[in-house]
Order: C-alpha cells, then structure tokens, then sequence
C-alpha cells in the first residue's frame, strides 16, 4: 500500500504543476493584450450613461483589485493569492457581480450535464465497440462506419440539428435554456420534470458522439486483443467463449481508460459548444457571454473553472487505472 | 512504393482520400473559375433555396453556396497549416525524447504530459481572447501549437522502440551524429506513423477552427465554416427554422472529418496487419 501512497503522490505532484503552469497561462495571456484593456472596457461598458468620474472611480477599483500598478511578479502573486483564496475577482459586463457567485450558479449545470453523458456515453461504446470485434460479420459492417461517420460530426454540429429537428420542427422538446422561464427553481416535481424535458436533448447529443469515439477506439483495442496468442492459447485450451471474452475485455479496457483521461479535455470543450447552441445556462455559455462582451474576469474565471475540473477529473482516472492496472499494482508489490 | 500500391488496395483509404479529394478540388477550383465574392449581400435575409440561390440566403442576405465554398476552402487552409505544424512540433519532440532517453526524455516527456492534461481548448481560448487580429495563418498556427501533445507522446512510444534496433547501433558506431541518426535511421521507420497522425491533426485542426470560432474567437475578415455556424447560431437561424444556413457547413465540417477518419483507419489497416480482421 506504502507504494500506491507513492503513485498517488507523485501523480498528484505533476498535476499541481500542470494547475500552476494552467494558472500562470491564465495569468498572463490577457494581460498580452495590446493596449489598456482596462481603460476600453470601462469605457466601453459604461459609455455615455455614466459620468466620467464614475467611470473613473471603476477604472481605479479594476486596477487595484488587480495590482495593475505593480511590477509583473507582484501582479502575479496578487493573483495566485487570490485563486487561493477563492477569489476570482469582478465581473467587466456583469459589474458589481463577483465571479465566483456567476461561476457558483453555472458551474452545477455543466457538471449536471457533462458528467453523466460522458460516462454513459463512455460505458455504451465500449460495450458496442467490443460486441463489433467479438460479432464482425455484418454488425461490425454496419456499426463501424456509422460510429466512425457519428464521431466525424462535432458536438455543436449534431447540437444543431437534434435541435432543429426534435425541438424546432418536431416541437417534441424546448428549443433551449435550462428550464422555462415561467417556472422558479425549486425541488418540486413539475420543476424537475421541467428540467429533465430542458437535458434531454444536449445530453443525447454529448451522448452520441461519445459513444462513437468510444467505440471506434474499444472495437480497435479488442480486435488487437484477439489476436494476441494468449488468447489462441486460451482456445486451444479448450476455455469457453464467455471466459475469453472476459479477459480480452479487461485488457482492451485498460487502455481505453487512459483515452478517456486523454480526450476528456477535447470532450469538455466540445461540449462547452453544446450549452451555447442550447443556451443552456452553465460554464460555457457563461464563458461565451464573457467573450462577446471582453469582460476577462469572467472568461479567466471561466477557463480555470474548466482546467481545474479537467485536472481534477484526469487524477481520478489516474487513480482508478493505478488500481486496476496489474503492472502498476506488481510494480507496487515488486517494490515493498 | 510497396506501400503505396498496398494502401490503393484497402477500400477506406480509396473511399476517405476520394472525398477529401473531391471536396478540396470544389473548395479551390470553384473560387478560381467563379469570381463571386461571398460577403456580397445578394438578397433577403434567410431566403429559402431556390434556382437562383441553391442554399438559399444567410443572416446578412449572402449566397450560403458561395459562402459554403469559401468557407470549406479556408477551414481546409487552417486545417493543413495547423496539422503541419503540429505534427511538426510533436513528431521532433517526440524523436528526440524516444531516441535521448534519460534526461532529455525526462524534461520533454513531462512538458508533453503536462500540456496533455491541461484542456488544449483552454490554451486555444486564452490565446485567441488575447490576439486583436486574427488571419488565417495566426489561426493555424495557433490551432498547431495548442494540439502536439498526442503526436509527441504516440512517436516518442514508436521511436523508443526502435532505439536498440541493430541498424540503429551500427550508424553510432560510424560516428553518425545524432540529428542524422533520427532523420535517416528513425524516421523513415515511422514515416506511415507519422502520415496518420498528420491526418488526424489536420482533422483536429478543421474541427477546433470550427469550434473556437463558435465561441466567437475565429478567424477575422474571411469566410470560414465555423464562422458560418457561428452567424448562423448568433441570428437565430435554427429557431426560425432557416436549416439552409447552418444544415451546410456542419455536413460539410462532419464529411471533411469523416473522410480524414476513414482514410486514417484505412491506412491503420494496411500498416498493421494485426488488425485486419
């Protein structure tokens, strides 16, 4: 155990320098931004309706909070030392909202929908990427060139038109937003009903490309898999088909978990995409909105909200596969 | 040459290079031939498909045919710059990793695992938000150095294994040095690798165009795919029910990725020969 305490470290050491290095990007990219952005915004944001010594007064409270008049590394430490205070600073558009109440509220929502879809999304392709290899014949025919045309379609392209087709057209589901206006958010039944009819759609769309990307990738592993000789030896030994077909599967599965630790970054930014085209109301239409109108507290606050979920994710994988993998585990055991 | 005549005979590679190939000729020949300038507002807003518009009109009244064929054309420039240079940049590392080993190894391997766990998106925003102008080889470039992570560590994998190789050990032994081991005793070993991952890259690249130009942070003044999806959202195209406006440019994005995936897997086939099945 003492050694899988050691993986655990180590693994968690690399991942606090990949949130630094993530940090420090998120740091200085909008500071290169030519110009004062600070002095445009406020203008910007405040033009004509306010005095000028009002807008004086935000100008100075922007620079303050962000230690603007302060060589480059003290600026930096102000903004580590805030991150870790949990303070991600005041909205340009939304003034005087902070970050951290607009990521509070959107933050549940991407979760709510990302995170289930992509495991089910997960699960539902490796176990029809393994029926491929396992059938081929027709099933394989047909399946394969279907998840592969599937995984071709970006998310926010399927998002579109499952939405023209099933919400514009058909008027089977509400054509966006996270739940109707008419309703206040609250635990009772007609709400959540609500919700659900409001998820189904962006999440059937993260769905289905999950499970084609998924299946492309287990079909692959499997087919390998077959044709290892541990498994004619396994044949020739006169094991049954079930037996067999447990073990290629484990074995398949190991590297399809390390895939998933790898494409989790692509799939949350794809599935950013799919709230915007759902105006549903988590990080990545909060992350669109701070865009359009070039307020960088909230779109810093936004991508490190979404690199730390991502990390954080990534080292729970690290993790499950430190468990399950024999050659992580004999290592620990060599090792004591 | 061998392995040319083998990849012509695998279906999906004939199948995916057919449609890139069709759809690369449209996107350059058309421009060339037709002299249309696809910002030019020639009728209505949302004007349904007609004969004299086949797409029908967009949000500003321009011809979404002309648009489409403009816009396939300059994501595929994005997409073949960005794959060129990602591939570029992941497949040196990657060499030099799996060749040096040791420290060298150490220090690129652990640049590559951390930059492979922060969200390429991220990176790719956070650059875009902070750039005033973006043209077309920006955005290449940009989209290039946010995806060669997975190339470095798949080649590093594929150079490692071939480090002990004997061919390898008589070169040293001449006193070859070492860029010259990589290029000539490497390389060409992994050159079918290396074209794989380039046409995955070059499909990443075409989809994150796509993707970050949704989010607003496309490229400027040029008619793109994703800037035609992002007009096409930003108007109302789908609640209005103008499916012409965004029903192109996204089967065009799905058939672009689908061809570059087919041919990918076709040639995956061909070069091992474990999984034909």
């Amino acid at each position: 155990m003492r050694k899988f305490t050691r993986y655990i470290l180590q693994k968690f050491s690399w991942y606090l320098l990949a949130f630094f290095l993530a940090l420090f990007l998120n740091f200085l990219l909008p500071r290169l931004v030519p110009g004062d952005p600070i002095s445009v915004l406020v203008s910007q944001m405040m033009s004509g309706a306010v005095t000028s010594e009002a807008q004086e007064r935000v100008y100075q409270s922007f620079i303050q909070e962000f230690g603007l008049d302060k060589p480059f590394f003290v600026q930096f430490f102000t903004y580590v030392g805030n991150v870790f205070k949990g303070n991600l600073g005041t909205s340009f558009s939304l003034y005087p909202l902070s970050v951290n109440k607009i990521m509070a509220d959107a933050l549940p929502w991407t979760l709510f929908l990302q995170f289930p879809a992509i495991i089910v999304g997960w699960i539902v392709g490796n176990l029809l990427g393994a029926f491929a290899a396992y059938r081929k014949g027709n099933f394989d025919r047909i399946l394969f060139p279907v998840a592969l045309f599937i995984n071709s379609v970006p998310y926010y392209c399927l998002a579109i038109i499952l939405l023209y087709i099933f919400g514009v057209y058909l008027r089977w589901f509400p054509i966006g937003g996270g739940y109707s206006r008419t309703l206040l958010p609250s635990w009772s039944w007609p709400f959540i009903v609500d919700v659900l009819h409001h998820y189904f759609l962006p999440f059937i769309s993260i769905v289905l490309v999950t499970i084609g990307g998924q299946a492309i990738g287990m079909r692959e592993m499997a087919i390998y898999e077959l044709n290892t000789d541990y498994v004619t030896y396994c044949k020739m030994l006169g094991m049954g088909d079930r037996k067999i077909q447990s073990y290629v599967f484990r074995n398949a599965m190991l590297p399809q978990i390390t895939g998933l630790a790898i494409s989790l970054g692509t799939m949350v930014g794809g599935s950013l995409i799919t709230e915007i085209v759902f105006g549903y109301p988590g990080i990545g239409s909060t992350l669109f909105n701070g865009i359009r109108r070039l307020d960088y507290p909230l779109i810093q606050g936004s991508t490190l909200i979404i690199a730390l979920t991502v990390l954080a994710a990534n080292f729970i994988i690290d993790m499950v596969y430190g468990l399950v993998d024999p050659r992580i585990k004999a290592a620990q055991v060599e090792g004591s | 040459m061998e392995t040319l005549k083998l990849l012509f005979k695998s279906p999906k590679f004939i199948a995916g290079l057919g449609i890139f190939v069709f759809l690369f000729l449209t996107a350059f020949i058309y421009p060339a031939v037709v002299d249309k300038n696809p910002f030019e507002m020639v009728g209505l807003m949302y004007e349904a498909p007609s004969s004299r518009y086949i797409l029908g009109t967009d949000n500003f009244g321009r011809d979404v045919f002309v648009e489409l064929i403009h816009g396939m054309k300059t994501s595929l420039i994005i997409g073949l710059f960005a794959g060129v240079i990602a591939t570029a940049i992941g497949v040196t590392i990657g060499l030099f990793a799996g060749y040096k080993g040791g420290t060298v190894d150490n220090i690129l391997n652990s640049i590559t695992n951390i930059f492979l766990v922060i969200p390429p998106f991220v990176i790719l925003i956070l650059i875009t938000v902070s750039l005033r102008s973006r043209s077309l080889a920006v955005m290449g470039l940009v989209l290039g150095i946010t995806s060669w992570p997975w190339t470095a560590r798949a080649v590093r994998a594929q150079s490692m294994s071939l480090r002990g190789r004997e061919h390898v050990d008589i070169a040293r032994l001449n006193g070859a040095s070492v860029v010259e081991i990589i290029i000539r005793e490497i390389m060409p070993y992994i050159l079918s690798y290396i074209f794989m991952a380039f046409v995955l890259q070059v499909a990443s690249g075409i989809l994150n165009e796509a993707g970050i130009s949704m989010l607003g942070l496309g490229p400027s003044n040029v008619v793109s795919l994703g800037t035609m999806l992002s007009w096409a959202l930003l108007f109302e195209s789908v609640r209005s029910g103008a499916w012409w406006a965004f029903v192109p440019p996204a089967i065009t994005i799905a058939l672009i990725t689908f061809s570059l995936y087919f041919m990918n897997t076709g040639m995956d086939e061909i070069f091992n020969p474990r999984l034909r099945s």
